[in-house]
């Protein structure tokens, strides 16, 4: 890579470090793990920068950030027993019959309790609506999924979060 | 075709997240404002959504990383080009030129030619995104936290010689959320900050007896955008990790709302 396409590069991915390390820091639950799967996914990104057709560089980036954080969740769980598969099944007719309950006022580190309990994907989803504010359809891209499954993962992680942050404030 | 409550439920989120189809959009609008039980579902997943959007949820990335990100030889180029190249037209370096000559060319040239070593628009340059990052991490965003521009505007009233102009941007999407002073190469500015979503854009506001049709500066500093303008005898530093075309959109709503007038 030279000198000018190097410029363009950061140009483009720098602005969305921040959503990057967001992103990663979310899925990976750890400040050490985002570091390096942002900085992997820079590498990538750089790799491969020849392929991006221009537009908005924000999905594109953080398609790659997701791809090398799930690579390392992956690693992880070989070695551990992380269940979030079978999680993101069950309950799957909260998005049929959606019902929003009043949530209590609670502190912050009650909602990232919450959102760091719900399964990956789930909380991968509602990470990128909530906090990057990416439409379904930007969140379709970056996750590599169809529009429908983003919209059922969103309504699943919220009736999941308002249960759990209604149950935690009632049980205080 | 009139939607019943159940069907309503089913589309409120797409409702609430802004993705429904003009037509079905104000469906849900009239059926919202006659049944108070639906009324009520979008109000508490309202109240969901913006306990989730929080700020203090939001992971920014650690200056460590952002400065391996612009630093890592292996990762980059060199971060100290040779000063020789900052005035040759070698049009080839288009990029780097264009930074490079930007930053030797304009603001005060005559004194910037006999400096030694970073010179003095490049120390402004890297002040500006220092405020900003400064006004972030600290914690210093605003010394008047006010959406209004009429409380922001007098704040600065006799603690400047001069009147800053605190357009009113919230029906472009840009909120602002306050103001302060700030320290720019010896000189107090105001600064204005507005957001956009969670991103925050700092306007420095200073004096300046440059001409309004110097050319807009576009610059990008450690993954900042920057754009300086002189409108009206002021010299205009807005700074944002927003993306460029958002902060175009700003930049042409600020200078819009701010009118060729003289305050």
């Amino acid at each position: 890579m030279d000198i000018n396409e190097r410029r363009r590069f950061e140009e483009t991915t720098l602005p969305h470090l921040d959503a990057a390390y967001n992103l990663a820091r979310w899925l990976t639950q750890d400040d050490h793990a985002a570091e390096d799967v942002v900085q992997d996914a820079s590498c990538r990104a750089a790799k491969y920068f020849h392929s991006f057709r221009g537009g908005n560089a924000r999905p594109w980036f953080l398609s790659i950030v997701r791809r090398v954080a799930f690579d390392w969740l992956e690693q992880r769980r070989s070695k551990q027993t992380v269940t979030f598969a079978d999680e993101l099944h069950d309950r799957s007719e909260d998005a049929l019959n959606p019902e929003y309950l009043a949530i209590r006022q609670c502190n912050a580190e009650l909602v990232r309790q919450a959102l760091d309990e719900l399964a990956a994907p789930l909380r991968e989803a509602i990470v990128l609506r909530e906090l990057e504010m990416l439409s379904y359809h930007e969140i379709a891209t970056v996750t590599d999924v169809a529009l429908g499954t983003v919209m059922s993962r969103l309504s699943r992680a919220r009736q999941q979060l308002q249960r759990r942050l209604a149950s935690t404030a009632g049980t205080e | 075709m009139k939607m019943n409550c159940r069907e309503i439920r089913q589309l409120l989120e797409p409702f609430a997240d802004g993705e429904l189809d003009l037509v079905r959009h104000m469906q849900l609008e009239e059926h919202l404002a006659g049944c108070t039980t639906c009324a009520g579902q979008l109000t508490n997943l309202q109240s969901l959504r913006s306990t989730i959007a929080a700020p203090s949820l939001y992971h920014v990335a650690p200056s460590a990383l952002r400065e391996r990100m612009t630093q890592s030889p292996a990762l980059l180029a060199p971060k100290t080009e040779p000063r020789s190249a900052v005035r040759s037209p070698r049009s080839t370096a288009m990029m780097v030129a264009s930074l490079l000559v930007v930053a030797g060319a304009s603001f005060s040239t005559g004194i910037l030619a006999s400096r030694s070593g970073a010179s003095a628009d490049d120390q402004l340059i890297a002040n500006v995104v220092t405020d900003h990052v400064r006004s972030i991490q600290v914690d210093h965003l605003m010394d008047v936290a006010s959406t209004d521009r009429h409380t922001v505007k007098p704040w600065f009233q006799g603690k400047l010689d001069f009147a800053p102009q605190v357009p009113d941007l919230s029906e472009q999407d840009f909120v602002l959320s306050g103001g302060r002073l700030d320290v720019l190469a010896d000189h107090v500015v105001a600064a204005l900050v507005y957001h956009r979503r969670l991103h925050v854009i700092n306007v420095l506001v200073r004096p300046s007896s440059e001409p309004d049709s110097r050319e807009e500066r576009i610059l990008l500093r450690q993954g900042f955008h920057l754009r300086n303008w002189v409108q009206a005898g002021m010299s205009y530093w807005a700074v944002s990790d927003l993306n460029d075309e958002e902060l175009d959109e700003f930049v042409t709503q600020f200078r819009r709302a701010v009118g060729p007038e003289k305050s």
